[in-house]
C-alpha cells in the first residue's frame, strides 16, 4: 500500500444551525488516509461520520480547517469546479443504491461517462467491462426494479468505478441488504481495493462490514476517538 | 440525446398522472381556442368590411329610419360611386330561435357593391325578375335545407304581418370568412307592401350603403354626406362599414371582454394544475436530482430535465387540444346554426394556443427547476430514505 495521502484533513470543523441554535457536528478533526487504504468510519448515530464522508466526497463543505483530497484543496473550489472534480475523482456508493429507476443497468452505469465526452463505442466498452466486473454482464438491459437489492448495489458499484476515480465513498453500503448480499458487496469492495487500488472510505454501523476494512476509525460526538 | 431519453421516460413514469394532466391541458387549450374563435366570430363582420363601403344612418339611432329620397342626394355627393338602400327585416322563420339576418335591399347596386357574394348568373337573373324573390347564403341554405324555388314564410316583427319569399338564388362566399348566412330580398317589395299595410312607414330606409370611388377620400365624403343633411329633420351619421360593424360589436363589448377573460382564466387554472404536478414530481425525485448532482451533473442539466418534462406534457396537451379544436369548432358552429355567420379558427388563434401551452410548460417548471438546482446534495440525498 502506498503511503501517499489520498485524504489530508486538518482541524476540520463543521456545525449546523437548527432553530437558531448552532449544533457542532465535527470538532477539530485531523486525519490522513493513505492512497489505497480501505477505511471504515464507525460510530453511533449523530457522531458525524456521514458528515465527514460527505465533506471528503465534496458534497458538503466544512466551516473551517483544511481538506485536501487527491492532492486538491477542495475547499477553494467553486460549486461548478467541485462538481467537475467529483465527476473525475470520486465514486459514490449509497445505502439505497440511488439508481435512476427509468434507466437500465447499462444506462445507469453509463451516466457518469456522459460527462467525459467519450464516444458512444468507448462508453459501451467501459460499461460492459464494469458490469462484467461486478458480475452483472447478463443484466445490462434490466431496470433497477427488476433487480434484487444486492444486484442494484452491484450496479451502483459499477457506476462508482466507471470513471476510474481514485476514491470510492460508501455510506452504509450494506445497510439495506441481507447478510448474504452484504457479504457479496463487501467482497466486491474488497476486490476494488486490492485489485484496482481504489481508496475506499466506508461509513458503517455494522462491525461485520468494518472487519473488511484495513483501518477502522471511530467517531464519538464529532471527535475522532482513535 | 440522453437528456431527451431521460425526459421522455420521466414523462411516462407516472402514466395516470401524465394522462390526467395532458387531458386537463387538452380541455384548456381546446376551450381557449373555441372561446377565441367565438370572439373572432363576433368581429367577423368588421373584418369582412370593405374600405370603399360607407354606411349612412340616422344620427339619432339605427332604429330611426331615413327618408328614401336621401338616396338621390347621397348619390349626388362628389366621390360617391353608388348607393343602395337596406332595411333590417328581423322576421321569424317558424320559431324565434331560428335566427338569421334578413335585409331588404336595392338589389342591383347593393349586390354590385358586394362582389364577395358569388351568385350564378342564371340565378341572379331569376332573382331580379321575381318581386318576391330572395337571395340566400350557402350556409343558410344548408342549415335549413332551403333549395331554389322553395317558399320561405317569415313572420314580421318590425314589419308586421306574414311575408313569403321564393328562394331564387344561393350565393357562395368568395372567401371562407365571407358571411353566407344572410337572406336578401327586394327593398321595393318591402316598400310596396308597406304602402298597403302601413302607409306612414313606407318610403323609409334603415341605412344607405355607399360605395366611394376613392378610399382615401372616405372621411371627406362621409362628412360631405352628413353636412348635406345637417339641420334637417333626419340628420345622418356616415361612417366606414368597418366602424359601423365595430359599433355593433361594442354594444355587446362586455360579453366579448368576459369571454376573453374566461379564456385566459382557463389557461391560468391549468397553469396552476400543471405547476402542482411538476412541483409534486420534482419533490418526489429530489433524491435523484441530488444523486445526479453528486455524480457531477450541473444545474443546467437538472433544469433542462424538469423543463423538458413540463414542456413535453404541455406539448402533448397542446397538440391534442389544437387538433381537436377543428372538429369541435365545426360541431359547435353547426349547433349554433346561423348565430355565428363565420366561425373559423384563425391562424392567430392557433398560434395563441401554442403560445399558451409553451407559457404553461415553462411557467410550471420554473419553481421546481429552481428548487432542484438549489437543493444541497446532502439534503436531497436525505430525501431518499
Amino acid at each position: 500500500m502506498s503511503q501517499i495521502a489520498a485524504v489530508e484533513i486538518r482541524h476540520l470543523v463543521k456545525s449546523y444551525k437548527r432553530g437558531g441554535q448552532v449544533v457542532p457536528v465535527l470538532e477539530d478533526i485531523s486525519l490522513d488516509i493513505p492512497a489505497g487504504d480501505f477505511v471504515a468510519l464507525m460510530g453511533p448515530s449523530g457522531s458525524g461520520k456521514s458528515t465527514l464522508l460527505n465533506m471528503i466526497a465534496g458534497i458538503d463543505r466544512p466551516d473551517s480547517g483544511e481538506l485536501r483530497v487527491s492532492g486538491t484543496d477542495i475547499m477553494t473550489l467553486s460549486e461548478a469546479e467541485l462538481a467537475d472534480w467529483r465527476a473525475r475523482n470520486v465514486g459514490f456508493i449509497f445505502q439505497f443504491y440511488n439508481l435512476m429507476p427509468v434507466l437500465t443497468a447499462f444506462e445507469n452505469v453509463e451516466l457518469p461517462l456522459l460527462l467525459t465526452g467519450l464516444p458512444a463505442r468507448e462508453r459501451r466498452e467501459h460499461v460492459d467491462m464494469a458490469l462484467k466486473m461486478v458480475g452483472l454482464a447478463d443484466r445490462v438491459e434490466h431496470y433497477p426494479s427488476e433487480l434484487s437489492g444486492g444486484q442494484q448495489q452491484r450496479v451502483a458499484i459499477a457506476r462508482a468505478i466507471i470513471t476510474d476515480p481514485a476514491i470510492l465513498v460508501a455510506d452504509e453500503p450494506t445497510g439495506d441488504l441481507d447478510r448474504a448480499s452484504a457479504e457479496d458487496i463487501l467482497a466486491l469492495m474488497d476486490r476494488m481495493n486490492s485489485e484496482l487500488g481504489k481508496t475506499i472510505i466506508m461509513v458503517t454501523h455494522d462491525p461485520f462490514a468494518a472487519k473488511r476494512a484495513r483501518t477502522v476509525k471511530h467517531l464519538e460526538k464529532g471527535v475522532l476517538a482513535d | 440525446m440522453h437528456l431527451l431519453k431521460l425526459i421522455l421516460r420521466n414523462t411516462l413514469r407516472h402514466k395516470l398522472r401524465t394522462l390526467l394532466t395532458v387531458l386537463g391541458l387538452l380541455v384548456a387549450i381546446l376551450s381557449f381556442g373555441l372561446l377565441q374563435t367565438v370572439v373572432d366570430a363576433w368581429y367577423s363582420g368588421a373584418k369582412a368590411a370593405a374600405p370603399d363601403r360607407l354606411i349612412t344612418r340616422n344620427s339619432v339611432s339605427l332604429v330611426v329610419p331615413l327618408p328614401v329620397h336621401y338616396r338621390d342626394k347621397i348619390r349626388g355627393v362628389d366621390g360617391v360611386r353608388s348607393v343602395a338602400a337596406a332595411n333590417w327585416f328581423a322576421g321569424v322563420y317558424q320559431e324565434p330561435k331560428n335566427f338569421f339576418p334578413q335585409f331588404a335591399i336595392d338589389a342591383v347596386p347593393y349586390l354590385a357593391m358586394y362582389p364577395e357574394y358569388r351568385i350564378p348568373d342564371d340565378q341572379l337573373y331569376d332573382f331580379m325578375r321575381d318581386r318576391k324573390g330572395a337571395v340566400i347564403g350557402r350556409k343558410l341554405a344548408n342549415t335549413y335545407g332551403f333549395k331554389l324555388g322553395d317558399v320561405v314564410p317569415l313572420k314580421g316583427t318590425i314589419f308586421a304581418g306574414n311575408w313569403e319569399f321564393v328562394v331564387r338564388a344561393i350565393y357562395d362566399g368568395a372567401a371562407p370568412t365571407t358571411d353566407t348566412s344572410q337572406f336578401f330580398f327586394h327593398w321595393d317589395y318591402l316598400n310596396e307592401s308597406m304602402r298597403v299595410r302601413a302607409p306612414q312607414r313606407a318610403s323609409q330606409v334603415g341605412v344607405f350603403v355607399v360605395q366611394v370611388s376613392d378610399v382615401a377620400r372616405a372621411a371627406e365624403i362621409s362628412k360631405a354626406i352628413d353636412t348635406q343633411f345637417g339641420n334637417s329633420a333626419a340628420e345622418t351619421l356616415t361612417e366606414t362599414e368597418q366602424a359601423f360593424q365595430i359599433g355593433f360589436v361594442k354594444q355587446t363589448e362586455a360579453i366579448v371582454i368576459a369571454i376573453r377573460i374566461v379564456s385566459f382564466v382557463v389557461i391560468f387554472i391549468i397553469l396552476a394544475v400543471m405547476a402542482n404536478t411538476m412541483a409534486m414530481t420534482a419533490r418526489e425525485r429530489m433524491s435523484e436530482y441530488a444523486t445526479l448532482k453528486a455524480l457531477g451533473f450541473g444545474p443546467g442539466f437538472l433544469g433542462s430535465l424538469i423543463l423538458g418534462e413540463s414542456l413535453a406534457i404541455a406539448s402533448m396537451g397542446a397538440a391534442l387540444g389544437v387538433a381537436l379544436t377543428f372538429p369541435v369548432a365545426d360541431w359547435f358552429a353547426a349547433q349554433m346554426g346561423t348565430l355565428f355567420p363565420v366561425f373559423k379558427i384563425s391562424t392567430n388563434t392557433l398560434w395563441l394556443q401554442v403560445a399558451c401551452a409553451v407559457v404553461v410548460g415553462v411557467a410550471a417548471a420554473v419553481l421546481p427547476a429552481w428548487r432542484a438546482t438549489q437543493v444541497r446534495i446532502v439534503d436531497g440525498l436525505r430525501a431518499a430514505g
